[in-house]
């Protein structure tokens, strides 16, 4: 028997606010991006936690899922970071304003 | 529920497993957000994604414990490093400044609030007492053939679309990664100059990121010194 749910739940909802915060407060945009990951990671972890606490497979799909959607994210992302870095040498997400009037 | 009472309910070893993992996941996490280093914020990553695959492990999830250690760490931190080291964004940041006045305590107060929520949440009633539609997780069979019965049968639709899906996102990194103006040889040599390999000062070697911003000022204070030397023996060659 394994530790009870509501531990791993816990654990999964720091995960998740170490990287809110960490996108709310960091300003190099991969480490955002790897705060993105870390959330994304927590839901994974609660996911799973369900899954065993249900008793049903269907949480362990939807993380498979999840990281399909991951991995395309990120190769989307790290696309458009090399984008914009293409046009500004050492750019933070501050400078990432095109789009401001 | 007390905490003694869930406590013995697991065993020693379950416990101390989830005690391990669960440190190695907090600490990973924290080295993500507090780390200057882009380097060293994906190596904490790292950290992090072995504890969460040990969890998984832990929960009766082999397959996506192999698959999280695979995919995340193998295939998606590895492509992090490659910009990283591509980019050459190795400069360090100043982590504790503000941009806006004010920014880093509303986003802990945030956080906190998003920490309590879930929290709560998570400690109180989550389940609606609905059945399993997917099937379920015990049983006879290894954790790998009941995922892939559950994912070619109840769920073949979502798993044919996320096809769809990676190819849309093969194709959207392949179009932002073109060059604009390649078929043009007017446009190409400026962009290639200015554009993939930047020897600004600032943003430093690609490769020299350990060190931090000091090692990467001397490597462009070391090519400029080089050039310098170059155009004075070249001024030499000229006026000899």
């Amino acid at each position: 028997m394994s530790v009870h749910a509501s531990w791993y739940l816990t654990l999964a909802a720091l995960l998740f606010t170490i990287g809110a915060v960490g996108l709310l407060v960091r300003r190099n945009v991969l480490v955002m991006f790897m705060c993105i990951e870390l959330m994304l990671n927590a839901a994974n972890l609660t996911f799973v936690t369900f899954a065993r606490a249900l008793n049903d497979i269907g949480g362990q799909v939807a993380v498979f899922f999840v990281l399909v959607v991951a991995a395309a994210e990120v190769v989307v992302g790290l696309g458009i970071i090399v984008a914009i870095f293409r046009r500004k040498v050492g750019a933070t997400a501050d400078d990432a304003h095109l789009l401001k009037g | 529920m007390s905490a003694p009472a869930v406590l013995a309910a697991a065993t020693i070893p379950d416990a101390v497993t989830f005690a391990l993992a669960a440190v190695i996941c907090v600490v990973g996490a924290l080295g993500v957000v507090l780390m200057r280093n882009p380097v060293h914020s994906a190596l904490a990553l790292v950290m992090t994604l072995f504890g969460v695959a040990v969890l998984f492990v832990e929960q009766d999830a082999q397959f996506l414990a192999a698959v999280q250690v695979i995919v995340y760490t193998g295939a998606i931190v590895v492509l992090f490093l490659f910009v990283i080291m591509l980019l050459g964004v190795d400069r360090r940041e100043r982590v504790l400044a503000d941009t806006f006045r004010g920014q880093r305590v509303v986003a802990l107060v945030l956080g906190l609030m998003v920490l309590a929520e879930v929290v709560l949440l998570a400690r109180t009633r989550w389940t609606t007492g609905a059945h399993a539609v997917a099937g379920p997780l015990d049983g006879p069979g290894s954790n790998v053939a009941k995922l892939g019965r559950s994912i070619f049968t109840t769920y073949l639709i979502p798993f044919e679309v996320t096809s769809a899906l990676l190819v849309v996102a093969v194709v959207g990194a392949v179009v932002l990664a073109r060059r604009p103006g390649l078929g043009e040889p007017s446009g190409e040599a400026p962009d290639e100059a200015s554009g993939a390999f930047p020897v600004a000062p600032g943003a430093g070697a690609p490769g020299a990121g350990a060190p931090g911003s000091g090692a990467a000022d001397a490597a462009g204070a070391g090519t400029a010194e080089r050039t310098a030397g170059a155009g004075a023996g070249a001024g030499a060659e000229v006026t000899r």
